[in-house]
């Protein structure tokens, strides 16, 4: 008798107040419902779908450009904390910082990892659009899923754009030099932009040098300590604050919109 | 039955109607009162958050900035030899000091494309932009390569004590007409 009641050590502990206070629901799920449940009780789970199309996900459909994309922020996200530790924004120490994490840093492979995996994202977000467009999935009701996503990839050419300027050499100096000049042509915000003359009264000027879209972006009339600190904050705190709160209204409507779209 | 009777020998007790215009008692909160409440914390609330966004648009743009100084004294005239191209303020402060027959000028070292920093090209005697070649005669007159129009020059002024003042937060620009401006050349 004594044999017949003796459960494994698995089932005691699923049976334990730990165990039923860490997995919602508790137990080893043992049927269908079960499963699903023990998906849907789970904050990390929860983002999967409890069940999907056999051939929605196929390799060859999907090319898992949207999960490459995030797997590869998450990358980012951790490399960049990494890097935090190291790089300070000014400019006495930016660029010495990165020779640095390059070279004396034990593991500079980081800030490696954090450049390349930067390019990759660029180029899995596009990928990803180009499968999404191809195979129609930007159509009703997956709409706004796709308005935002064109806002995810804004954000993450912009996340690279920050970034770029971080190593404070001469092609970073010079991309922003002339990134902000573009600025400077910004319609109505921008100086030098066309119908930032109508903003003004009398001769007073409201769009100036010091006080246009260019100057909001690299923080002075020049390029110099102030824009490196902006794009740092930008870069570290601003944007991945944004896209994160953009992502997750991404994979909720993937999952509300129906799940990932069937090949026709 | 019962109930029948009893109605029927005590007529019943109604509320009297909630009309509209009513005043409420006191400390009551009416549905008309309720609205105005509510519409004026919306109002309050729209008008917190529109400030708040204010706020941070304006934090932005500081009142003072912690930037190289924009004017500087480039030594005396008679420094500068005619029919050359002064390259010595270029790093400190991005100006070519350029004298001529008639005088001297103080020419911005930004190219007008996309504002990076050309070369005087001693041999070919001409400014040559590293970043998409555009090239500008020694006057700043652009003529080769993708940059719209010609360099900037800055004020330039004698100071009393025979000093040659470069002023780079006025600037003077050739397809404005500006060049012609008597600050924009200094005469010697």
């Amino acid at each position: 008798m004594a044999e017949q009641t003796k459960k494994s050590f698995l089932e005691k502990a699923a049976e334990s107040q730990v165990w039923k206070s860490i997995f919602r629901g508790g137990g080893v799920p043992r049927n269908r419902r079960q499963r699903m449940m023990s998906v849907l009780n789970s904050v990390f789970l929860h983002l999967h779908p409890v069940r999907l199309p056999k051939h929605a996900v196929k390799l060859k459909f999907t090319w898992c450009m949207g999960g490459l994309s995030f797997f590869i922020f998450l990358i980012l996200t951790i490399s960049g904390i990494l890097l935090m530790f190291y790089y300070r924004p000014t400019i006495e120490y930016a660029y010495t910082d990165i020779i640095d994490l390059a070279e004396q840093v034990p593991f500079g492979i980081m800030r490696e990892l954090h450049r390349w995996g930067a390019h990759a994202m660029v180029i899995t977000v596009w990928l990803h659009m180009f499968r999404v467009f191809m195979t129609g999935s930007y159509k009703p009701p997956r709409e706004f899923n796709w308005s935002i996503g064109v806002i995810l990839l804004l954000l993450t050419l912009l996340l690279s754009f920050t970034g770029y300027l971080l190593p404070w050499d001469q092609l970073a100096i010079w991309a922003i030099t002339v990134g902000g000049n573009m600025a400077r042509a910004t319609p109505f915000l921008g100086s030098e932009g066309p119908g930032a003359a109508l903003l003004a009264i009398g001769d007073i000027n409201f769009i100036t040098m010091a006080s246009d879209a260019r100057f909001a972006l690299i923080g002075g009339r020049f390029m110099g300590e102030a824009a490196l600190l902006r794009f740092y904050v930008l870069h570290c705190i601003g944007l991945p604050f944004i896209i994160m709160i953009f992502m997750a209204v991404h994979f909720w409507r993937v999952r509300k919109d129906g799940g990932i779209s069937t090949p026709v | 039955m019962q109930e029948g009777k009893k109605t029927a020998t005590k007529p019943p007790v109604r509320k009297a109607p909630a009309a509209l215009g009513e005043t409420a008692k006191e400390n009551e909160v009416t549905r008309r009162s309720f609205f105005s409440w509510l519409s004026l914390g919306w109002v309050g609330f729209v008008a917190a958050t529109g400030g708040f966004f204010t706020m941070m648009l304006r934090f932005f743009f500081p009142n003072v900035l912690f930037e190289p100084v924009q004017t500087f004294r480039a030594g005396y005239p008679d420094d500068y030899t005619i029919g050359e191209v002064d390259t010595k303020w270029k790093n400190k402060y991005g100006v070519w000091v350029i004298r001529n027959d008639e005088g001297i000028y103080a020419l911005s070292t930004v190219c007008t494309h996309l504002g990076c920093t050309p070369n005087w090209l001693i041999s070919s005697r001409k400014f040559k932009c590293p970043c998409h070649g555009s090239g500008f005669k020694m006057t700043g007159i652009n003529f080769e390569g993708p940059a719209p129009r010609p360099l900037e020059r800055y004020r330039i002024v004698l100071a009393d004590s025979g000093e040659i003042i470069i002023d780079k937060t006025q600037k003077y620009q050739q397809e404005k007409g500006q060049w012609s401006d008597p600050e924009a050349f200094l005469r010697v």
